[in-house]
């Protein structure tokens, strides 16, 4: 029965999310939104990604994840070059970004298996920044002055892609697949006498992970005109890194609420850019001091309006088992 | 029971951390369906033992064998699979997952659908998925425990969350089921209640059971045999009789509790 | 000889990374955290120093006196403020609030002062050169060198001869025995922040004085590269940090030498996965096990 309302809830977002689609297609080609708003709504749209696959990677899995613009970064010049050099279609590219991105993070997966918590976020921090010095010393796509992109990217395109990332990282995590992470995260060492293959689901996290990192890597390579490895550098992923832990380590809901208000935020602080750190490093000791699980905690926005009746149904049952 | 093969057969195992020997050349064989105990004053390298049996550690001497198969460097996960479960001494359930989650993982390396099935929703999805939570229902109504079955295990309160941890134990389908010190923490009623639920489970399921217990009195009431183990050596095994008389047994008991 | 002039750049920048790498390996050791902030601490020292040095006209050593100094009590208003508070809490949280407070350094220092570069003064020491068999070595390398050896000499003292590094060591290893013992844990914590972050200040000034050039973000990457040195050496351990320091300061030198600049930065990480993949105690760490 509870799969039954759940899937309901699900259908009726997929509608509300095309209804929105609608809208703001209609705006954007009637003239109504000017380009700042479509810009902004862009990077909403990239952002969502950006905080749902790091989501997947910290907030279900566990692993400690700090170089996630390397990922962010790969599939941008993945993309790029498809485009630029070898001169494939636009969906090519975001495939290729996704797929190669995955690649690289299973390259970043198989330390992780022996590394833990502090010593894992350094190994990954390590792993962004020798993506960006990597793409510094290529030539070929353009060293430090960094590589010309046409601007490709557009609304249907973001809001198809945003819709893939939520929904199979949903599906996913809703799975005994995502239970087996977060088993993973709980405790890994009764994960593993649990009979998890413990190795196959952190790397499996990595991969899905990275590959929707690549995949808004090409989205956000081909909304500019150009990108430059400085893009990339280890401050990009501490942003994401916000929105996750912002949202509630453990929410999908909550990072992408995380990533809309933040990008709003960003927005309205471009021309402040000290401004806007400082906000979010307070935001990030304040949270860690007061509220360390988030605005979300592990919750997600359907449990909120389902919450008196788990409640009413627990007291029942704490009543007839002291047998 | 003599004639049939071992289950579990420990050939001079042995394990040594440094320059420390923490277990060495333990000989152990457990025949189906079988209760057994493992006892020792605290130290005596049990927790280790079973540690070497799931394959946290790896021996450095000796064999390990379940049904014949040696079980030498298999990783914890593969060895559960293989049909050895256990529970924890100091409780590690997943406690943020609910109760019936919890189950639901152990029960994971048992279900048929694969991530490209569950990311699709595919019809395999949802079959496994219904097929997990009806089973994994049914060991928590053995445990009495299905009325919290949407409650963060960590909200349960302590006995029941050792319960959980042999629901879950048992949900991986083992045939040897370790508990380590199930009944720690427990009142003398839990304790007799627990010990009927695993006679219980024993004989529903067709386990063999191999049990740490510090309690010995515990012990000598349910099982049929029992090791103990001190300073990382058997130094005595036999029936729960003959161990309550056993000189040695009692020396090493001596100075930690009375019997 | 050009090898040998590069070793000795090597050895100069491989004993700034040590004196900041002390400070990383000391915290870690005692509370278990990575201080991100370590290498901001750096930089308000390079600063303080500048200031000193340019604006109240002072010598070298009292510039770099004073930046030890007000490095101290600013190591220890942080740990105070910021990470107090997560004594308790998980290793990740704390991890957090430690990049938080790093990022609130950065752009708190660039919002008073603007993002523009300092260039600290090429008279503050003699700039005469050595002719040693050959190669000549400026004899600013040859102070920062010495400076730096007898912080780290007197560094050994106070943690192995005085109560307060006795107590620092009793904490780090078991700080619930060590409270039981009668050892105030807070104080112990926060002198461990202060002489480390003291180290990073001195380091601060160095840097200045050899590179010339300093901005609020100068602290990002020899902060990084630091803890990479921590963790060579093995993490938690004093001596280790300093060999740690220096051997990644030569590898640097080393790839720069080979022709290979551009790939510098590169290096550190390169070694720092190596490193926690294949011996994660570090060169003079022990193998510890979880408990089961």
């Amino acid at each position: 029965m509870t799969t039954l309302k759940n899937s309901k809830g699900f259908w009726l977002s997929i509608v509300l999310a095309l209804i929105f689609f609608g809208i703001m297609q209609f705006s954007i080609s009637s003239g109504m939104l000017n380009p700042f708003y479509i810009n902004t709504l862009m990077f909403i749209g990239i952002n969502i990604m950006l905080a749902t696959s790091l989501h997947l990677i910290i907030g279900i899995t566990g692993q400690f994840s700090i170089g996630h613009a390397g990922f962010l970064a790969v599939g941008a010049y993945a993309s790029a070059v498809m485009t630029m050099k070898l001169e494939l279609p636009f969906i090519i590219a975001i495939l290729a970004g996704g797929i190669i991105a995955a690649a690289a993070g299973m390259v970043i997966g198989i330390p992780s298996l022996r590394l833990k918590g502090d010593y894992l976020a350094i190994a990954t921090l390590g792993f962004g920044e020798i993506v960006r010095i990597v793409l510094l010393n290529i030539e070929y796509v353009g060293g430090a002055s960094g590589m010309q992109v046409s601007h490709l990217t557009t609304w249907p395109w973001v809001f198809a892609c945003v819709m893939i990332t939520v929904i199979v990282i949903r599906n996913f995590t809703n799975s005994t697949h995502g239970r087996a992470c977060i088993s993973v995260r709980e405790d890994e060492t009764a994960a593993d006498a649990m009979g998890i293959n413990t190795t196959y689901y952190k790397v499996a996290a990595f991969v899905i992970g990275a590959f929707f990192a690549g995949v808004a890597g090409s989205l956000y390579a081909h909304n500019f005109y150009i990108i430059q490895p400085s893009n990339f550098g280890f401050l990009k992923s501490f942003d994401i890194l916000i929105f996750v832990v912002l949202g509630g380590l453990g929410s999908l809901s909550g990072s992408v609420l995380a990533a809309i208000l933040l990008t709003i935020v960003t927005t309205f602080l471009q021309d402040y850019p000290e401004t806007r750190m400082i906000i979010y490093s307070l935001v990030l000791i304040l949270m860690m001091i007061f509220r360390p699980q988030g605005l979300m905690g592990t919750r997600e926005i359907s449990t909120l309006f389902t919450h008196k009746k788990t409640k009413g149904g627990k007291k029942d049952g704490s009543h007839n088992t002291v047998a | 029971m003599e004639a049939t093969i071992p289950l579990l057969k420990v050939d001079s195992v042995g394990i040594r951390f440094g320059g420390l020997k923490a277990v060495s050349d333990v000989n152990v064989e457990l025949f189906p369906g079988e209760l057994v105990g493992l006892i020792g004053p605290n130290g005596a390298g049990k927790t280790t033992f079973f540690n070497l049996l799931t394959g946290v550690y790896v021996p450095t001497e000796g064999t390990i064998a379940l049904n014949g198969e040696n079980l030498k460097k298999q990783p914890p996960y593969k060895i559960t699979r293989k049909g050895i479960s256990r529970t924890f001494q100091n409780i590690r359930l997943f406690s943020e997952l609910s109760v019936i989650d919890n189950v639901k993982v152990a029960y994971h390396s048992l279900a048929k659908h694969a991530i490209v099935s569950s990311i699709f929703r595919l019809s395999g999805h949802f079959s496994g998925e219904k097929d997990m939570d009806e089973k994994a229902l049914e060991f928590l109504r053995i445990f009495n425990l299905d009325h919290f079955k949407d409650e963060k295990a960590k909200n349960l309160p302590y006995g029941q969350q050792r319960r959980l941890e042999i629901a879950r134990a048992l949900a991986a389908n083992p045939k040897l089921l370790l508990l380590d010190e199930p009944a720690a923490g427990m009142n003398p009623h839990e304790t007799k209640e627990l010990m009927n639920l695993i006679a219980f489970i024993r004989k529903e399921f067709n386990l063999t059971v191999l049990l740490i217990e510090h309690d010995m009195s515990l012990v000598m009431g349910v099982c049929e045999r029992i090791y103990v183990l001190d300073h990382g050596q058997l130094i005595a095994h036999g029936k729960p009789g003959e161990i309550r008389n056993d000189p040695k047994v009692i020396e090493a008991y001596l100075g930690e509790e009375v019997l | 000889m050009e090898l040998i002039q590069q070793l000795v750049n090597g050895i100069s920048l491989g004993s700034i990374y040590a004196l900041i790498a002390l400070g990383y390996t000391m915290v870690y050791g005692i509370v278990k955290l990575i201080n991100f902030a370590h290498g901001d601490v750096f930089m308000v020292g390079s600063f303080v120093g500048f200031y000193a040095i340019t604006v109240m006209d002072l010598s070298f050593i009292s510039a770099l006196l004073i930046s030890m100094f007000t490095c101290a009590i600013f190591g220890v208003l942080i740990e105070r403020i910021a990470y107090k508070p997560l004594r308790n809490a998980t290793r990740i949280a704390a991890l957090i609030t430690a990049i938080g407070v790093s990022l609130l350094i950065e752009n708190g220092l660039i919002y008073i002062r603007g993002a523009q570069p300092e260039a600290y003064p090429n008279n503050v020491l003699p700039m005469d050169k050595l002719d040693i068999f050959g190669v000549s070595i400026s004899s600013q390398s040859i102070l920062i060198l010495s400076v730096s050896i007898i912080l780290m000499i007197i560094l050994q003292f106070v943690v192995h001869k005085t109560k307060i590094g006795k107590a620092m060591r009793a904490v780090s290893f078991d700080s619930e025995a060590a409270k039981l013992m009668g050892i105030n844990v807070n104080n112990t914590i926060s002198a461990t922040f202060a002489i480390g972050s003291a180290l990073a200040g001195a380091a601060g000034v160095i840097f200045g004085i050899y590179y010339i050039k300093i901005e609020p973000l100068m602290g990002v990457l020899p902060g990084l590269k630091a803890f990479v040195a921590a963790v060579l050496g093995g993490i938690g351990i004093i001596p280790g940090a300093m060999v740690g320091g220096l051997l990644l300061g030569v590898i640097e030198a080393l790839v720069s030498a080979a022709g290979y600049s551009l790939w510098r930065d590169g290096v550190a990480f390169i070694v720092l996965i190596l490193i926690l993949i294949f011996l994660p105690q570090g060169l003079f760490g022990k193998n510890k096990r979880e408990k089961v």
